[in-house]
């Protein structure tokens, strides 16, 4: 199950990433213009070339610029906000005792998740996507497993997410209001991890174990264009979500 | 020409001024120095070092000042882990526990390594190593009292890097010799994360909600007061419980957003300021 919500990619692609990934839009002409720019520009290219997961069927762009990177955290948080919805309405739940952790772990979450989607649609008003149709179909919300593993690589990814498209946004106060989700939404992974292995709060799947890299003992993160990769494979056709500006 | 005026009046203009002056620790260690020297030298040679002192960095955006920050708090969370380890308390907890702070004090000791090299490799000059105070550790004369002790310092370091994430915008990347690129920012942030992790470990295992919802034993601590309290239901404007169309708790509106620390708040004498000594 949790195989298939994580992009087989994604490790392997973590070496490589400092070549081209650092490279951001707004810096890029100032880097046009450096000769020690010219290695990195070769690498980043001029264009996104890799989005072909995500262009034909895609339905809903996030748009440019900060607005874009809010839409994108609104995509995101509308698909955990619907995931507990229904983990909620599932067996494994109702199943639950009512005075078990896992009850009022679930019940929290599903609350915060919510609020979050709320807010951004709030906050976004008359800018926001639209209300994006789900398809949890590969999720069985009756078994403990599934539903474990699935929050946690919804979890998991919206971290690496926020904290990869950090760089995107041009005003502070944005970036303030995506640090106080994802340390909320961090706190989130750590406890799914730990229902379903004790003291796996942070793993090596997640963080970068190198005592010594340039990203030793931090989060890993992901770019839009791989977090929307896997999102889309719980997203309906109509609702497939592109971020083609967010590169 | 008396340098406590010009403190008091700066203060007016400034509120902040005290916090700056008294509560950087590299401020704080320079100004025994420079005052020594003030005897005697000249008052306004004086002054002009002194408030450059206190004002350097201060200013949005720079990375030297941000990394030896957020490095200062590394060195004082590893240095708790470490005693914590050491600690005779350590052996009456559980093997799993035991392995949870001993994973955690790893990330703690690689993130002060990292962060050395970082403002090193951008030109600055690595804070001197700060110490958990020894005589407040003693006081803690339990695996569970030392608990919440490592609970507030991850609480409060996930508030302090989140206060500095504005001052690392758009800054470039770095590059470092011997360790790769860095963007600012985003390694700022995925330090941010992991504290996040580590404080939803430590409070569950203290049987506390992961997320600061505001009935927990310590949540009415000084660590989730301030300018910007944990109890916050106002999101850019926007209140939770009320603005969403759906009616939300304010428990649930406080714990689906964290909030903030100032630099003069993460190092004041009841925060993490307070914990620091010899």
């Amino acid at each position: 199950m949790s195989d298939t919500l994580r992009p087989n990619s994604s490790d392997d692609n973590q070496g490589a990433q400092p070549l081209y990934v650092p490279i951001k839009r707004r810096s890029f002409f100032m880097y046009a213009g450096a000769t020690a720019g010219a290695t990195a520009l070769l690498l980043t290219g001029c264009k996104d070339d890799d989005d072909s997961s995500i262009d034909a069927k895609t339905t809903v762009d996030v748009g440019v610029g900060d607005v874009g990177v809010l839409n994108y955290a609104y995509a995101l948080e509308q698909l955990e906000a619907a995931f507990y919805a229904e983990v909620l309405k599932g067996g494994y739940f109702t199943g639950l005792a009512p005075a078990a952790a896992e009850r009022q772990i679930f019940a929290d979450i599903a609350l915060h998740e919510q609020i979050h989607a709320d807010f951004f649609k709030t906050a976004l008003a008359g800018n926001a996507i639209k209300a994006l149709t789900p398809n949890f179909s590969a999720i069985n919300f009756g078994d403990r497993t599934s539903v474990l593993t699935s929050a946690r690589a919804f979890e998991d990814l919206g971290v690496a997410a926020y904290n990869g498209a950090g760089r995107f946004i041009t005003d502070p106060k944005f970036l303030v209001v995506a640090g106080k989700i994802v340390s909320v939404e961090a706190r989130h992974a750590a406890i799914i991890r730990d229902l379903i292995t004790p003291n796996s709060f942070v793993a090596n799947d997640v963080i970068d174990f190198s005592t010594t890299s340039a990203t030793a003992r931090q989060e890993r993160s992901k770019l839009p264009a791989e977090v929307l990769a896997v999102a889309n494979t719980f997203l309906a056709e109509s609702s497939k979500v592109s971020a083609k500006s967010l590169v | 020409m008396n340098f406590f005026n010009i403190i008091n009046k700066l203060s007016e203009v400034d509120p902040d001024v005290m916090g700056r002056l008294d509560t950087r620790r590299s401020v704080f260690n320079s100004l025994n120095t420079v005052s020594k020297r003030a005897a005697m030298a000249s008052a306004p040679a004086f002054l002009a070092a002194f408030f450059s002192k206190a004002y350097a960095g201060t200013s949005a955006g720079d990375p030297k000042e941000i990394f030896n920050y957020a490095l200062t708090l590394e060195y004082l969370e590893a240095d708790f882990y470490n005693k914590m380890i050491a600690s005779p308390f350590f052996a009456t907890a559980s093997a799993l526990d035991q392995a949870a702070i001993r994973q955690i004090s790893k990330h703690e000791t690689a993130h002060v390594n990292l962060l050395k090299t970082v403002v090193s490799g951008i030109g600055g000059t690595p804070v001197t190593p700060v110490t958990f105070k020894a005589a407040t550790f003693a006081s803690l004369t339990s695996f569970a009292k030392q608990l919440e002790v490592a609970q507030l310092l991850e609480d409060t370091g996930v508030r302090a890097y989140k206060g500095r994430a504005g001052d690392l915008q758009g800054i470039n990347d770095v590059t470092i010799t011997g360790v790769g690129t860095i963007n600012p920012l985003q390694a700022a942030l995925q330090i941010h994360s992991v504290e996040a992790r580590h404080a939803a470990h430590v409070r569950f295992m203290r049987g506390q909600t992961p997320w600061i919802s505001g009935n927990g034993d310590l949540d009415n601590q000084e660590h989730y007061k301030g300018a910007i309290p944990e109890s916050t239901i106002t999101q850019s404007g926007v209140n939770l419980t009320t603005g969403l169309g759906t009616p939300y708790t304010a428990t649930d509106a406080q714990a689906s957003f964290d909030e903030i620390l100032t630099v003069a708040e993460v190092l004041a004498p009841s925060r993490a300021g307070g914990l620091v000594g010899a």
